[in-house]
């Protein structure tokens, strides 16, 4: 680790402010990642701006009856937040499926969305990484890429965007709220993170100077049938090999609205309108649910060692989907898939 | 010999470790505590051209980089280098010694500053340069057609290969296991304290503070008494503590150099640069009558080593332990790689050669179409076949019958596939487990007060699986005394005599030590009983006189009894010290092993592959249990070790690098929490009249054997799919 400078930002304006003044530097909230990067001296900021006691921390509802979750809410308030709970149970049990708990009670919403990659590579400061090193060439491409990308894939990176919570976030609709240097604007989720192509070092959209102050969740929350699924390599605390997010709002056993995301299997959390819409009007049925798989998965590209993910991702999507439709998610806490 | 030995007593030295007060190598304070951080090599052969320090010795607060260029001398021949349980073949790495790079993670410079921040800000600082010479290799299974033999114990009985041949029910396979990584929960740390004068005190972690202390004295041609080690606690160890790690060589290379205490910790990356669990290609062939009796048994093994040591272990000797057959053939071979020299990792050699033999069996009693308990049971051994002796207690079949009634086995529908719950398979697998019953040369020091407390003392340590407990429990039944009036102080150097804990041995060496030093205590009590005026005890044979609720009495006659107290004050004596080498008495006419039998029950995802171990029953038949609670949780840790083993232990190398990817415990895989389900453990009765006077054989590694094996089965039966390739991930199931 190197040594760095450190600063207090005292409203989000001074954190705008210090982030454009300071090139090398990165905002810190609970640090769960960065603190880890920056011991592999894979992150090596010059300065921290420490934006943890901003006043981000809220859940309030909306004007037209979603929810509005400061950034800096830490992901365990959220995942139990009687309102997240009530209403959006798909968010909660996506966070459930993250981490450990002492992570999520560090982590914040926003810091979430900025979590980087846990490609082996990236990590290891002595192998060539285009993410880390832009131009240093992919180690995973012909290296051990069991745990690798499948969609979206680039001949400079084959990394995998490692959060849960963003996967349910997407398939909800969210919104980023981001405040910078030229004023505020939203996103909607699923345009905050990039594909690699050949930028694979440039994660998201956000701008220089750009801070992340809210989350937005739009009114529909599904909160019925809905389930997320994720599949990994021990039974907790692992990331995530396949993860899917599925909502569903029902009219008798005909689908009115259809969200699909997948994670793990990604730059970013995957989602794909057309398989959506193509679910409209249709009975919830497995016939049904394998074409939503085939949509979702048009285009997937394996790797040496991560080919199984492919067939993986299209049982688990029909799974999630069948226990969407049942009403019968699956439950964090006891490992028996639903 | 009943109050407190065989009883769950608590552990004595439970309340200081959940309260913090027990003390760790790296938590030792020194005045002036300089701090060391290590810059480890990044390619995996070759040498370095060049090595730039003077950026880091810019930072204020650095005081030194040593290097194998710029450090105090270390010893030059490789028998200086040789701990005691160092392999007899090879070469033992040494830390900054020269140029030369023998692994990826090899320690190449130390910096020593004084904070611990600083030292790891300046270390990347630290420019190195490498020059590559020769190619590397990592890579086991493409190196196996290059392994080297090395020498067997076991001599080959009749003609194995013509046996398997002609066998009308045949099963050969190759078993594939991965590296493993200890990764004990505490880190590697050595805190050299710098007694002034080039004397040394050092908190090390380690299983063996004899063993380093010899080291330290040769590596650094130190007197015996200028180098004092001490190991009070460990926080996991499994074979890594056995060798010195090369982190109390730094330490005290840098407090030597500057004169000053240094500590030195490792991280959790750099661990993985010590030794591990060799990756192993097991190849083991059975031969079997159609009835199902075996004919034939050829194991051979093939393993990692480094290119500067030969560590090989006993993968493959195990089926002579337990199944009859007339010809057998064991090898072990080698393939020399890029890598540091593998090490001792519980149940070393069995862990991963019984894995396959079990494995193996079950193959075979599905080809035999017989229950895999009865073709164990056709196949039964009463002797150890390659010494043809009797075993001085086995109680194998008795682990069999207890284990498969508290199981349920007899409700099991042999046929893959059958058992169902809902959208999960269910399987259930069974194994067989085995280890050596090992004793070694152990001295302890009693020293008795008149106040009736008893101080015991041992070099040994305890790396938290019980020793002091034990030795207490042992002591305060001997002396008859209140456990709470025994004190134990174990793992330093001053201490009497004991070899590196670890083999399973230490349990019945520190108890007969500790039964010989209390016999001389009792003595000398009878000899001060007598002597008082109207002695209750006047002509009663030393014989008869036992220790018991702080007096001396007759044996069988509470009545006639003087209190320790009144008998050394009236001999006028404040203390009495024995110190005693525990003595075995020699015995070639018997065999000596610990068995255990393991049921699995797995249920498995059928679309989507996921494996739950949801019951594991363990039946160890390992003589006298000295301690249940602390015991049970021995047999506990090794089972949760076997499921990770069977389902997700694997170091992943990338060849092309020759480096460890998943350098960490976020990556490497180890069970959680809701990996584990039910374990039941159960301790099989099993009296021995001829190990040893208290019947015990010890527990540290029979609790892993044959644990990945059963769920392995189990996943067999589940699915129908037979996993050779360890450890069983849900993309082989898929495949």
């Amino acid at each position: 680790m190197i040594n760095f400078q450190y600063s207090r930002a005292s409203d989000v304006a001074d954190a705008i402010l210090l982030l454009t003044a300071h090139p090398g530097a990165k905002l810190i909230a609970g640090g769960t990642n960065l603190i880890d990067l920056m011991k592999e001296n894979v992150e090596e900021p010059s300065r921290l701006i420490d934006i943890s006691r901003l006043p981000l921390r809220n859940i309030e509802e909306t004007l037209d009856g979603g929810l509005r979750i400061g950034a800096l809410v830490p992901n365990s308030d959220l995942a139990y937040d009687p309102l997240i709970e009530q209403r959006y149970p798909l968010l909660a049990s996506a966070i459930l499926a993250g981490a450990s708990a002492q992570l999520r009670n560090m982590a914040s919403v926003g810091g979430n969305l900025m979590q980087r990659t846990r490609c082996a590579y990236f990590y290891d400061t002595a192998t060539p990484c285009n993410k880390r090193t832009p131009g240093s060439g992919c180690s995973a491409i012909d290296g051990l890429n069991r745990n690798h990308a499948i969609l979206g894939t680039s001949t400079s990176c084959i990394a995998t965007n490692p959060s849960d919570m963003s996967v349910a976030l997407a398939a909800l609709g969210a919104l980023v709220h981001i405040a910078g240097p030229s004023g505020e604007r939203t996103m909607a989720l699923i345009d905050f993170h990039r594909l690699p192509d050949d930028t694979p070092h440039v994660d998201t959209n956000l701008e220089v100077g750009e801070i992340i102050t809210a989350i937005e969740l739009p009114p529909r929350g599904f909160a019925r049938n809905y389930s997320y699924l994720k599949i990994r390599d021990r039974l907790s605390y692992a990331f995530a090999l396949v993860s899917v997010a599925a909502a569903l709002e029902l009219d008798g056993n005909a689908i009115r609205e259809a969200r699909v995301a997948l994670g793990g299997v990604a730059h970013k959390p995957w989602r794909s309108l057309e398989a959506e819409t193509a679910l409209r009007g249709q009975a919830a049925t497995t016939e049904h649910f394998s074409r939503t798989a085939d949509l979702l998965l048009q285009g997937a590209k394996a790797q040496a060692h991560n080919g199984f993910k492919i067939e993986l991702a299209r049982r688990a999507i029909v799974r999630t989907l069948m226990q969407a439709a049942n009403a019968t998610p699956q439950s964090q806490a006891h490992k028996k898939i639903a | 010999m009943n109050a407190y030995v065989g009883t769950p007593t608590s552990r004595v030295d439970g309340r200081a470790k959940v309260t913090g007060a027990a003390k760790y190598a790296g938590e030792f304070a020194a005045d002036g505590l300089l701090h060391g951080f290590v810059v480890v090599a990044t390619i995996p052969r070759g040498r370095i051209a060049r090595l730039d320090a003077s950026e880091a010795l810019k930072v204020k607060g650095v005081l030194d980089v040593l290097t194998h260029a710029h450090r105090p001398p270390l010893a030059d021949k490789d028998e200086a280098w040789k701990d005691e349980v160092a392999p007899e073949e090879g070469s033992p790495f040494r830390p900054l010694y020269d140029d030369s790079i023998k692994f990826n993670g090899q320690p190449i410079a130390l910096v020593v500053a004084e904070d611990w921040e600083t030292a790891k800000f300046a270390a990347t600082l630290v420019h190195v340069e490498y020059r590559e010479e020769q190619a590397f290799a990592t890579d086991l299974e493409a190196g196996r057609s290059k392994a080297i033999e090395v020498k067997q114990p076991l001599k080959p009985r009749g003609d194995a290969a013509k046996a398997l041949a002609g066998a009308a029910v045949r099963h050969e396979a190759d078993y594939v296991l991965p590296t493993e990584h200890h990764n004990p929960m505490e880190l590697y740390a050595s805190t050299v304290v710098w007694d002034g004068n080039g004397r040394l005190t050092v908190y090390d972690k380690t299983q063996g503070v004899q063993n380093v202390q010899k080291f330290l004295c040769s590596v650094f041609d130190k007197k015996v008494n200028d180098i004092r080690v001490l190991s009070p606690y460990v926080g996991g160890a499994f074979g890594s503590g056995l060798r010195p790690q090369y982190q109390v060589v730094l330490a005290t290379l840098a407090a030597l150099a500057l004169k000053r205490s240094v500590r030195v910790v490792l991280t959790r990356q750099q661990m993985y640069g010590l030794g591990h669990r060799p990756a192993t290609i097991e190849r083991v062939g059975l031969g079997a009558k159609p009835e199902g009796t075996l004919n034939a048994v050829v194991h051979e093994a093939t393993a990692v080593t480094s290119r500067y040591e030969d560590f090989a272990r006993n993968d493959t000797g195990w089926a002579e332990q337990l199944y009859k057959s007339a010809n057998s053939r064991y090898s072990h071979k080698l393939v020399r790689l890029d890598v540091s020299t593998p090490c001792d990792m519980r149940a070393p050699g069995a862990a991963s050669g019984v894995c396959a033999l079990e494995c193996a069996m079950d193959e075979l009693a599905v080809a035999l179409k017989l229950d895999p308990i009865e073709l164990r049971l056709k196949c039964y051994s009463d002797r150890d076949q390659s010494e043809d002796l009797p075993y001085t207690s086995k109680q194998l079949r008795e682990c069999y019958a207890r284990g498969a009634e508290a199981f349920g086995w007899s409700s099991r529908n042999p046929t893959p596939r059958a058992m169902r719950d809902g959208k999960e398979l269910v399987g259930w697998g069974m194994a067989t487990g085995v280890w050596e019953a090992l004793q070694m040369p152990v001295a302890v020091r009693i020293v008795l007060t008149a106040n009736g407390h008893a101080e015991v003392s041992c070099a040994a340590s305890d790396i938290g699986t019980g020793t002091y407990t034990i030795v207490a429990q042992v002591a305060a039944d001997t002396l008859g005394l209140p456990i709470e009036n025994i004190s134990v102080k174990l793992a330093d150097s001053t201490l009497p005599q004991a070899p590196v804990e670890g083999g399973s041995w230490m349990a019945a060496s520190s108890a007969h030590a500790v039964l010989g030093a209390a016999e001389d205590i009792r003595q000398d009590l009878a000899r001060l009983a007598r002597a008082m005026p109207s002695s209750p005890l006047a002509g009663v044979g030393a014989a008869d006189v036992i220790l018991v609720d702080g007096t001396i009495a007759k044996n069988g006659d509470k009545t006639r009894a003087i209190s320790i107290a009144d008998a050394m004050r009236h001999g006028k004596l404040e203390r009495i010290e024995k110190q005693k080498l525990n003595h075995f008495a020699e015995d070639k006419s018997h065999a000596r092993n610990t068995h255990s039998a393991v049921f699995a029950e797995v249920k498995v995802d059928e679309q989507l592959g996921v494996i739950r171990v949801t019951r594991i029953v363990s039946a160890v038949a390992a003589g006298r249990i000295l301690n249940t609670k602390t015991g049970r949780s021995q047999i506990m840790g090794g089972v949760v070790w076997g499921i990770g083993m069977a389902l997700h232990e694997e170091t992943m190398i990338d060849h092309r690098f020759g480096r460890i990817m998943n350098a960490n415990i976020a990556e490497y895989h180890i069970p959680v929490n809701a990996d584990i389900r039910d374990i039941d453990v159960i301790f099989v009765e099993e009296r021995d009249d001829h190990i040893n006077r208290l019947g015990v054989k010890g527990l540290g590694e029979i609790g892993i054997v044959g644990v990945p094996a059963a769920i392995a089965n189990a996943v067999y039966h589940a699915t129908g799919k037979r996993i050779r390739r360890f450890p069983i991930t849900l993309d082989k199931l898929l495949a």
